[in-house]
């Protein structure tokens, strides 16, 4: 009897491919996934067609990683697919949780979009052509995917039995996710409840973040280029630095305030937080040292766009977004 | 029975003043418009920016929040900490697009009652103004959003549709 590998799938939707990137860089990590898996369909990696998946029998793909928010229906249509044949389909990075970069084009109408994309002072345009969604050629009709009005997390359009955070996920953590699956078919673990996010740690950035802490008072918000030297041991919110820390999700070793930067927040909500924004309002607002409206709107100028920095990577899942009605219309 | 639009208002309320005005509005049967529902909270400072989103998302129209005249919380300064985040709320709000307007921020005593009532009021009539918040739809219904490579703001360049792709 020949023994029958499980099959893996990965695929890349509205997203940067960074995710690509941070699953190749889990190095010698990659050949564990070879060496367990068929690969059956991963358009970065190999060459394999929408019928060949659409010929598989439903389930019979084992994992499937999905990363990129749903923007068009070519997504959209994947994304089913892809949920049909799959056993296991995991929500990976950033873009298929909570809609990520991309997700901020949800604040623009499509057209307009459309619009700065062909017909800007970068874009060389002087005839004002624009793609169409079909065009007649001799050989028959093309296609080409129409963009949807807002960008969707993955769960809005199927169900997602776990979600990966990180703007990409970090590659220790793709490899310890990769290691459970594996001890999972080997019956020597057990897959976490559904709907679990895997692959991150319990706690805020700030838990893992090794700047010291005392009672944060500020008078100012600054960008991080206007502090020259920043103290590279004292936490940043406290040098007057808007750090996204308080509020997201670690896992990430917090790299990037380590690193000297502020945290952006690409690893998306701490456990227990229901509205990402919601809660950096409240960690921004509490270090603001003033009483008086005046003084507490003069601070807050120091944050240029508040609704990119609390939203900046979980605009379409946060709680107004998810309730609009270009949602509910599908 | 009107045709006039009647707004869903959820107020949050300080345990230790502006509750207490609310009752004292209503045992002085003073009258106001009954669109508020009031949710008590121990402090102003209890108040999670949440809290509004999720009334805002769940169908209010507006959000009322109320605690005690700054200097005179009962968790000494807690009031101070909801005027932040109700300031820093209202820009977040501004850049998705929902009316700043939608939320208010009222200081009121425990002896405040008439000005409870009042200012709950004037609310309404403001929120009444601004219409219901249905903010992914226009006033026929349709989306606002409702836009796509073929329409909308695309259409002021009718030409580019009838231009061929060069070869």
């Amino acid at each position: 009897m020949t023994h029958v590998k499980p099959k893996f799938a990965m695929y890349w939707a509205a997203s940067c491919g960074g995710c690509e990137i941070a699953v190749l860089n889990t190095h010698e990590k990659i050949l564990d996934v070879d060496a367990n898996f068929d690969v059956v369909f991963w358009p970065v990696a190999m060459d394999a067609k929408y019928k060949d998946v659409e010929a598989m029998e439903d389930g019979s793909i084992l994992l499937t990683l999905f990363n990129g928010g749903i923007r068009n229906d070519e997504n959209e249509h994947i994304a089913k697919l892809l949920r049909q044949k799959s056993k296991i389909l995991v929500a990976f990075g950033s873009c298929a949780c909570e809609g990520c970069i991309p997700g901020l084009a949800n604040l623009s109408p499509v057209g307009e979009i459309v619009h700065t994309a062909f017909n800007t002072i970068s874009t060389d345009n002087p005839h004002e052509i624009y793609p169409r969604t079909s065009y007649d050629v001799p050989e028959g009709e093309l296609h080409i995917p129409k963009l949807e009005k807002t960008l969707r997390p993955l769960d809005h359009v199927v169900d997602v039995d776990y979600y990966m955070p990180g703007c990409p996920p970090e590659s220790h953590q793709i490899a310890a996710v990769l290691d459970l699956v594996i001890d999972v078919l080997h019956g020597r673990a057990t897959l976490p409840p559904k709907g679990s996010t895997i692959g991150v740690g319990n706690s805020t950035v700030c838990d893992e973040c090794p700047r010291a802490r005392n009672v944060k008072l500020i008078k100012e918000f600054k960008r991080i280029q206007d502090i020259a030297p920043a103290d590279p041991d004292l936490c940043l919110l406290e040098q007057g630095i808007p750090c996204n820390g308080p509020a997201t999700c670690s896992g990430c070793n917090a790299r990037c305030p380590q690193a000297g930067a502020q945290c952006i927040g690409c690893y998306g909500p701490a456990q227990g937080v229901t509205d990402y924004g919601a809660r950096l309002i409240t960690a921004f607002s509490s270090v603001i040292d003033a009483t008086t409206p005046e003084e507490i709107e003069r601070i807050l100028d120091g944050i240029p766009d508040p609704t990119g920095q609390v939203y900046r990577f979980s605009l379409p899942a946060s709680l107004l977004m998810a309730n609009r009605e270009a949602f509910k219309a599908k | 029975m009107t045709d006039q639009f009647e707004p869903t208002i959820i107020g949050f309320t300080c345990n230790w003043c502006s509750y207490r005005a609310a009752d004292l509005a209503g045992t002085a049967r003073m009258k106001y418009a009954p669109n508020v529902r009031l949710i008590r909270l121990m402090c102003s400072g209890r108040l999670d920016p949440t809290f509004v989103l999720r009334a805002l998302s769940g169908g209010a129209d507006g959000v009322m929040i109320t605690g005690c005249h700054p200097g005179e919380c009962h968790y000494i300064e807690q009031n101070y900490k909801a005027l932040r985040r109700f300031l820093l709320l209202r820009r977040v709000l501004t850049g998705l697009g929902i009316e700043p307007e939608r939320v208010k921020l009222v200081w009121a005593s425990a002896a405040e009652g008439a000005k409870f009532a009042a200012e709950t009021t004037t609310f309404v009539e403001e929120i009444r103004k601004l219409g219901p918040l249905c903010w992914g739809k226009d006033e026929d219904g349709r989306m606002k959003d409702d836009e796509d490579i073929g329409n909308s703001s695309i259409k002021t360049h009718p030409s580019s549709f009838e231009k061929e792709v060069p070869a």
